[in-house]
């Protein structure tokens, strides 16, 4: 009886959006590595999840830049566009702008570091952590690694284990290797 | 009291839009209701940061919707007598003004005393936005406007 009908339910969520009036908007994206939940502000993109519970999402994100969080499929459009591109191999870079509020600056400045991680190649925890000037903190980093906000654009599936083992990852390891095959990167 | 966080506005929105829709489809019709709907919730938007906390939001946003069908009803009317009347908003106690009054009511009695006489919605109307009965809105109106009663005189 008398359900908001969808048609009318995707023009608010649009007219939400083009007003300017979220603090997050999100969708989620259909993948080879399965459905990814995508949210940006109007600073950047500033979540992509494995989780497919929303509900834990929206949580969050409420709390960390207002909660105005509200599903809203247009403004995801230019992050699901590249992902797109990059699982067709048609893209090695993204170039999208990214939102790291209510990051430690040290997650930060780590995160800067693993953006310059090229398609293709992998990088180690030592190594990475070395590059952002405290050597001796990778296991720091291996942290900040596993609760990467934006996994995929922030490439951390390029960092591995001194030994060259995969070690771990957010989404986990068969997620991992497969995003290291699609790049044929060398492990 | 216990603090209640407001909710992200996708579950609050989820949780009520429904029953605003059914709210402006009874106060308006099927057609105007669908742009009142639209109006309604991009206001809860624009209000959303200033909420204290996430008590009474769908008499909140039931509050709202009926304002904006107010809003439509006099705009489409622009020569009767009702638009040379003070505006709807002049005319009746704010939703702030009277809950400031209300104040001191459990939290019942002052949704239901709020709708009833700011907003001039039915009891059945006011038993929807409080997930109630028609006879408890009822009541819980006239508790809450003998408790004023008493505490003003």
């Amino acid at each position: 009886m008398n359900a908001v009908p969808t048609a009318l339910d995707q023009r608010f969520r649009d007219a939400a959006a083009a007003a300017g009036l979220l603090d997050v908007s999100y969708d989620v994206a259909d993948t080879p590595v399965g459905p990814l939940f995508v949210a940006v502000t109007e600073r950047g993109l500033c979540r992509i999840s494995y989780d497919p519970e929303t509900e834990r999402q929206t949580e969050e994100l409420a709390r960390t830049f207002g909660a105005r969080v509200l599903r809203s499929g247009r403004p995801v459009d230019p992050v699901k566009r590249e992902l797109d591109e990059y699982f067709a191999g048609r893209r090695r870079e993204f170039d999208l702008p990214v939102d790291l509020r209510g990051r430690s600056e040290f997650t930060r400045i780590v995160l800067d570091e693993l953006a310059r991680v090229p398609f293709g190649q992998v990088t180690t925890y030592g190594k990475l952590a070395a590059r952002t000037g405290r050597p001796k903190a990778a296991r720091a980093v291996g942290t900040i690694m596993n609760r990467n906000p934006i996994p995929i654009v922030l490439p951390c599936h390029r960092v591995v284990g001194s030994t060259g083992s995969l070690v771990g990852y957010g989404g986990g390891l068969d997620r991992k290797r497969l995003l290291l095959d699609l790049e044929d990167a060398p492990v | 009291m216990e603090a209640v966080s407001v909710p992200p506005f996708e579950r609050f929105y989820d949780e009520h839009r429904d029953a605003v829709f059914r709210h402006l489809v009874r106060l308006l019709g099927r057609q105007r209701a669908e742009d009142a709907f639209q109006e309604t919730f991009l206001r809860a938007l624009r209000g959303y940061p200033s909420l204290a906390h996430g008590r009474h939001l769908k008499a909140w946003v039931f509050t709202i919707a009926t304002r904006v069908a107010a809003d439509d009803a006099r705009r489409r009317r622009p020569e009767g007598p009702i638009a040379k009347e003070p505006a709807y908003e002049e005319r009746r106690p704010t939703y702030a003004e009277l809950e400031h009054l209300a104040g001191e009511l459990p939290d019942k009695e002052r949704a239901a005393v709020v709708l009833r006489y700011g907003f001039d919605l039915s009891y059945d109307q006011i038993a929807d936005a409080l997930d109630s009965t028609e006879d408890a809105a009822r009541q819980a109106a006239s508790s809450g406007v003998r408790r004023l009663r008493r505490r003003l005189t």
